[in-house]
């Protein structure tokens, strides 16, 4: 019971302090808001396109064009290639007619397609690999272009590939900036709390003197750390909240203008919840780190 | 119940405090730790009380060793003492009720209980009206009486005091004195250190005077 009273009053302690100087305490927690909030900001908008391009890429497929001129028993026999092939799943034949049609109707722009003596497009083939491996769709297509009244094989997974490659790149940059930003949280409070123990120096000798454990003296300093981190870390989901919910804003204006409706997911509760943990966590690590090197200092011999 | 065996303190630098003192105290025993300053009576106190270690010789508190003690049991013997200090160690921030209720703060006692305790130190010394004033607005009789306060708030079964008179007028001292006889006459083993000889006498109590870091004799 005795152990879990010193904990309240270590915490009551460290909340009081916190208070006593709210200027400075919520410049500690501005710094540690703008610090985790660049990172995790970051993080929230690769998710966010990560999901996008998840969701579009669900299915990779082929899409194989013949040359404008070729007829309908040129696309038959690609056609029993395709059939024969070993490598192909499911497949589907667009006719060059059907094509423009659904062009017209999708686009609004049968004005300037109705202008044209004949019709533009080819016919195509869209085609799924008998397994999603992307290998074996990039193996098909480079087969597919040798294949006569071939023009043009594309593979619609290739741009996700791409972007995929991208999103990792960009996740390891947020990640460097991420460690960078909580080693300089952790110097912040290992400095912030180098001050308090100046502060209390005298309170922390008297209670050494009559039998306060090293333990006891420490308590309310890590205690003030991690206050401190979870505090900035709350406002560091503030921010980034703030942010998102002005971008949607925006995006849905922008969207608008293109019959689209784009929108940023918020953090999600887990990613709230290690957001917090982590700010708490380095608060408490600088508050560590200060304490036991400077109560160190002040052992009486 | 103290035992103190051919102790020598030197500091770094090499000031000898302390050489080769020996003295023993009994069990409900009051004593004074008298010589003229720099005798080192503070040093043997403060290694009676396990807040310096002796460069050589041994201290033995109720049967137990404390200089081969481990860092880590320090506090919890320091909480068997009630400390006087020479310079009183208040703490200016704090009010009288707060400082002397650190020492059960530190045990890890539940509110209730502190407060209770605290009263009764702060009633035994006479303080039970100042309770919410500072330190600073207390006179320097009353500061030391608070000092006396968080010393017997633990209810320690030995009291150790450095110079409690000091700078108190003759009345003042007097007055403290027999507050220490009072603790004593209830059983608590009372170590005080003094260099005034005046006070202490007629008291009837022993003393162990220092000289240059000896015993004198």
């Amino acid at each position: 019971m005795s152990w879990l009273f010193a904990h309240l009053d270590a915490f009551r302690d460290s909340a009081r302090r916190l208070l006593e100087q709210p200027f400075a305490t919520l410049l500690n927690i501005v710094v540690f808001g703008i610090a985790l909030a660049l990172p995790s900001g970051f993080y929230v908008g690769l998710d966010n396109v990560a999901r996008f391009s998840r969701q579009l890429t669900s299915e990779p497929q082929l899409s194989l064009f013949l040359t404008v001129g070729a007829s309908r028993s040129d696309a038959s026999a690609i056609e029993e290639r395709l059939r024969r092939h070993s490598f192909v799943g499911e497949f589907r034949f667009v006719d060059r007619d059907t094509a423009l049609q659904e062009l017209t109707r999708a686009s609004g722009m049968s004005d300037v397609l109705s202008e044209l003596d004949e019709n533009p497009l080819p016919h195509a083939f869209i085609v799924a690999g008998k397994t999603a491996d992307p290998d074996l769709l990039e193996a098909l297509r480079n087969e597919a272009l040798t294949w006569p009244k071939v023009e043009h094989v594309q593979l619609d997974s290739a741009w996700a590939r791409k972007l995929d490659a991208a999103l990792r790149i960009g996740q390891l940059l947020v990640t460097l900036l991420g460690v960078l930003l909580s080693i300089a949280l952790v110097a912040v409070t290992f400095n912030t709390i180098r001050l308090q123990i100046l502060t209390r120096r005298d309170e922390i000798e008297v209670s050494k003197l009559i039998g306060a454990t090293n333990l006891f003296i420490r308590r309310p300093f890590l205690y003030l750390g991690g206050l401190q981190g979870l505090l900035g870390g709350a406002a560091a989901w503030l921010i980034v909240t703030i942010a998102v919910r002005m971008l949607n804003h925006e995006l849905a204006a922008f969207g608008d203008l293109f019959g689209l409706s784009p929108r940023l997911g918020m953090m999600s509760l887990q990613q709230t919840g290690v957001l917090l943990a982590l700010a708490g966590l380095l608060g408490w690590l600088g508050a560590w780190m200060s304490v036991s090197r400077h109560l160190w200092q002040m052992n009486p011999r | 119940m103290i035992t103190v065996s051919h102790v020598s303190k030197r500091y770094p630098g090499g000031y000898e405090a302390l050489r080769n003192v020996s003295a023993g105290v009994d069990p409900g025993e009051m004593v004074f730790v008298t010589g003229h300053s720099g005798a080192g009576k503070s040093t043997l106190l403060k290694l009676i009380g396990g807040i310096e270690r002796p460069t050589s010789g041994s201290v033995v508190i109720n049967g137990k060793n404390i200089t081969t003690m481990g860092r880590s049991s320090l506090p919890f013997l320091r909480r068997n003492f009630g400390f006087i200090f020479q310079d009183h160690k208040l703490l200016f921030d704090r009010s009288v009720y707060d400082n002397a209720a650190l020492p059960l703060v530190i045990s890890g006692f539940p509110r209730r209980e502190i407060a209770r305790r605290v009263r009764a130190a702060l009633d035994k010394v006479g303080l039970l009206d100042r309770e919410k004033a500072r330190p600073v607005t207390l006179s320097g009789g009353e500061q030391q009486r608070l000092c006396i306060a968080r010393a017997i708030v633990n209810r320690p079964a030995i009291l150790l005091a450095d110079e409690p008179t000091g700078n108190l007028d003759e009345a003042y001292g007097k007055e403290i004195i027999a507050m220490f006889k009072a603790f004593n006459q209830v059983g608590v083993t009372v170590v005080i250190a003094t260099h005034d000889l005046d006070l202490i006498q007629g008291l009837g109590a022993r003393t162990i005077r220092l000289d240059h870091g000896g015993l004198a004799q």
